[in-house]
Formats: C-alpha cells, structure tokens, sequence
C-alpha cells in the first residue's frame, strides 16, 4: 500500500491545478483561430486570389481583430496582477514562450492591419477618408501585397504555433509536455479557421476549396492526437497516467465524444459528403468544427494541470 | 557565492508542524494558503510499514522551469545563495510558474503575485537561519551552502543515505531528505 496526506490546501492548487479556468482555453482558441484565419487569408493575397469577387481576404482581417481583441481581453481578465501588465513589454525573455507571445501579438496586429487597409469596410473609409489613399497605394503595388500575404502566413504561423508551445514547454504537467501540441494547435486553429470561412465564404468556389481544406485539416488532425496518444503512451509512467486521463479517464467521455467525435469525425463525414455534391453546404459541420475546436483547448488546459508528477514520487 | 539547500532527518521529524507555523507568522503568509506543509508518506502492508514525514516546500531548484516561463523576470534567482525569489511589483499574476513547477509550490498570493518560500532571505542575509530551521523542536531541519564541503549540509548528503523530491523531473531540487 502507498498513501500520502498532505496538511497543504492552497487554493486553486490542490487537491488538483486549477489556476487557469475558462479565460486560457478562450484565448488558445481565439489565438489559433485567428492564426489561422491570417494563414488563409495570407495565403489567398499571395496566390492572387484577392482579384475574384468577394473574396475572404477582405472579411477575415477586420473579424481577426475583433476575434484578437477578445481572445486578448480573456487573457487580461486571467491575470491576477492586472496593473503590473504592462510589465511584459518592459523585456524580452527568450526561454519564456508567454513572452514570446506577448511579442508576436503585438506584431500581429499591424500586419493584420496591413491585410485590412487593402478594403477596409465602408464605415472605416467614412469615418477616415484618408484611408483609402493608402488603400488605393497599396493595390497600385501587387508586390506589397504579396509580401502582406507572406507577412500575414508567417506571423498566423507563429501565433498558430506558439498557442501550443506555451503549454508544451511545462515539463511539469506531462500531459501537456508533448512535441506534438504545437502541431495539434496549429492544425486545430487551422481547421476552425478554415471551418469559419467556409461557413461565411459569398464565393462558391472558395467555399468548395476551404471546405475541401478543412477535411484535410481534420484528417490531419485525428493522425496529430493518435501521435500525441502515442507518445504519452510509449514514455515514462507519469506521461502514461496522462494518457489515459484522455483515454479512459474522467476527461475521456468529453474528449472522444465532443472533440473527436463531433468536433473531428462527424464533420469531416458532412464535408466530405457536401464536397462531392451529395448534400449540401450547411453550417452545420463547420459549427460543429468550431465547437470542437474550443472544447478541444477546455481539455487540454483542464486534465494538463490535473496531470501531474506525483506517481512517480511513489517508490 | 553560496548555494543555499536545506537538509531534513525523516528520522527525527515527528510532523508537529512547528515549521508551518512559524513559516506563516514570520512571512505573514495568508490564511489558507501555506508555503511549507507536512506530507506523510506511508508505504509498505500491516506490519510492514514503513513511514516518513517531509516538511515540503519551494526547492529552490539548479533548473528553474519556474524562472525560464516568467515573462517577465519576476521570477528569478537570486545572486545571495541563489535563492528562488518572486518580485512582487514585477510579478503579473500569469501563473505560468504556478503551473510550471511540478512540487506544486507556489500559489497565487490574494494579492495578485505569485508567492512562494524565499528560504527567509531576509533572515538569512542577517545571519538568521530560516523561521523553519530555527523553530524546529527535534532539530531535524539543517540549512546552509551547499557548495562548501565543509558545511553541516554537505556533510550530512555525503554521510547519511538521502533523496530528493521528484528527482526524474529533471530540476536538481536543492532539499534533501535524510531517510
């Protein structure tokens, strides 16, 4: 028999971590979402997808602020040192990946900016006239656009990326300690991005190509978390302990049923009927994308602080 | 420069929490809220028991993954003994250090920063051993450079058989427990 008593009972720390509730989970989304909003949006400038009408590039950088400042607003509200905020601006830490966060999404901003000054909607032109003198520089130069769109690539993959590392660099919640998070939230942000513009797309054809991306997205997906399963399960035993939270434990029934199952499965089938013509285009599967997406932070934030090293503590 | 560690006889500590409660009134460490507690650990089947008790805290680690996530250099080591301190005005609530650190150590201070066991700097600075260590009534708890072979701690690691806390975590805790 082993058993260990504690006299401890710090708040928010045992009998199990929680210190981050629903703001972190809402700002990974958000952050992924919007970085993958800016890849496609990036990506339609560069490929000179920008020239057909209505295309998404003109909607998504004025949604991405809206979405930024939200996700942003949530990881506000989850400081517990609100006024000492401006804190992280005053330096740089290169081996901590929140500061590294702090940074790119200030960057962030501007070149989705950059994206939005290319048709800003009529009430920003109304109100700053001015604008559309940029607006009109902008597209004389089809090169500038391309580099906003390689800019925009770029920064939405660091964000995408950085969503994952923030978490995977904690040695100390071996759930979360996995070389493939990065990759699942890049790919998750992806798919619920490319899922958004799928449902808001006016252009048939890009709402047939983002449909068709985002199946692939979702397949890509399920592989990611069985090799991040994978990896928890062929490593020491704490990481195995943090597999089965997953697995079978008291996170499985929402895991598999809400994140894989409607979240990946059920709309990857849905898309994958709607893009060979035998149903049609509904919002359906892409809310069930982006709920999933959202669920999918809620429990890898949630059973990562659950994780933790005290078995291996047991001798 | 010294490198501070604490020692602690499982052989001699009874459990009576004298360090916890001197910890609190020294640091005036909030209600509900500990920075040093009392872990029982009993292994073995009836009659084949065996039990040890550890006085738990902060492990001022050699590998700091509490210090490397701070964004903003809040959390750091110190340059007196290399303690593991937490600036206050520094300190902007992200918990990322309370979620970083596998002893589960830290805790978010009601006043918004992250707080933790500071080894009593203060004390120690003036030559005072840590509130713990000097209230201590079995005398199981020593402190002191472990990087002077000379010093009782150093001693005690070399001489008695001694574990550290969750060593495969990879962060060289700097608390040893004599078994």
């Amino acid at each position: 028999m082993q058993e260990l008593t504690t006299t401890r009972h710090n708040l928010h720390i045992d009998p199990s971590m929680t210190v981050w509730g629903w703001e972190i989970p809402v700002y990974l989304f958000i952050g992924g979402m919007v970085a993958g909003m800016m890849i496609i949006s990036g990506y339609f400038l560069f490929s000179n997808r920008y020239k057909e009408t209505n295309c998404a590039c003109y909607t998504l950088p004025i949604i991405s602020l809206i979405l930024l400042s939200v996700g942003m607003s949530a990881l506000f509200l989850d400081l517990e040192h609100k006024l000492f905020v401006w804190r992280l601006y005053t330096t740089f830490k290169i081996a901590s990946p929140m500061s590294w966060g702090a940074w790119i999404l200030i960057l962030v901003y501007p070149i989705i900016i950059a994206n939005l000054l290319m048709g800003p909607p009529k009430f920003l032109i109304n109100k700053f006239p001015k604008i559309s003198l940029v607006t009109t520089y902008i597209n004389q130069h089809p090169r500038l656009i391309q580099n906003i769109g390689v800019a925009n690539m770029l920064l939405g993959g660091l964000l995408g990326v950085y969503t994952g590392i923030l978490l995977s660099t904690m040695a100390a919640r071996p759930l979360w300690n996995s070389s493939m998070l990065w990759v699942l939230f890049l790919v998750s942000g992806l798919s619920t991005a490319a899922a958004f513009v799928h449902m808001i797309a006016k252009n048939v054809k890009e709402r047939e190509l983002l449909a068709k991306a985002d199946n692939g997205f979702l397949t890509i997906e399920i592989f990611v978390i069985a090799l991040m399963i994978i990896g928890l399960l062929t490593s020491t035993k704490v990481h195995i302990h943090a597999a089965e939270l997953l697995l079978s434990g008291a996170y499985a029934p929402v895991f598999w049923v809400f994140v894989v199952g409607n979240g990946i499965i059920i709309p990857l089938i849905i898309q994958l009927l709607a893009v060979n013509h035998k149903i049609k285009h509904t919002p359906i599967a892409p809310i069930m994308v982006i709920i999933g997406g959202l669920i999918l932070r809620f429990v890898i934030v949630s059973a990562g602080q659950h994780s933790h090293w005290l078995n291996a503590h047991f001798k | 420069m010294a490198r501070f560690g604490m020692v602690i006889d499982t052989k001699k500590c009874v459990g009576c929490m004298d360090c916890v409660v001197a910890c609190k009134t020294e640091n005036n460490v909030p209600e509900g809220y500990n920075r040093d507690w009392i872990v029982t650990v009993s292994n073995g089947k009836f009659p084949d028991i065996h039990l040890e008790i550890q006085s738990q805290r902060c492990n001022h680690c050699d590998n700091t993954p509490c210090v490397s996530c701070c964004p903003t250099g809040a959390s750091h080591v110190e340059e007196f003994g290399k303690i593991v301190l937490v600036t206050h005005n520094m300190c902007i609530g992200c918990k990322a250090c309370v979620a970083a650190c596998p002893y589960d150590a830290r805790f978010v201070n009601p006043e918004g920063y992250a707080d933790k066991c500071t080894f009593c700097m203060h004390r120690v600075e003036k030559g005072e051993l840590p509130a713990c260590v000097s209230v201590c009534p079995t005398h199981c708890m020593y402190f002191g450079d472990l990087d002077d072979p000379n010093s009782e701690v150093s001693k005690l690691i070399a001489s008695r058989k001694n574990h550290t806390l969750i060593p495969e975590a990879g962060t060289s805790p700097r608390i040893y427990y004599l078994t």
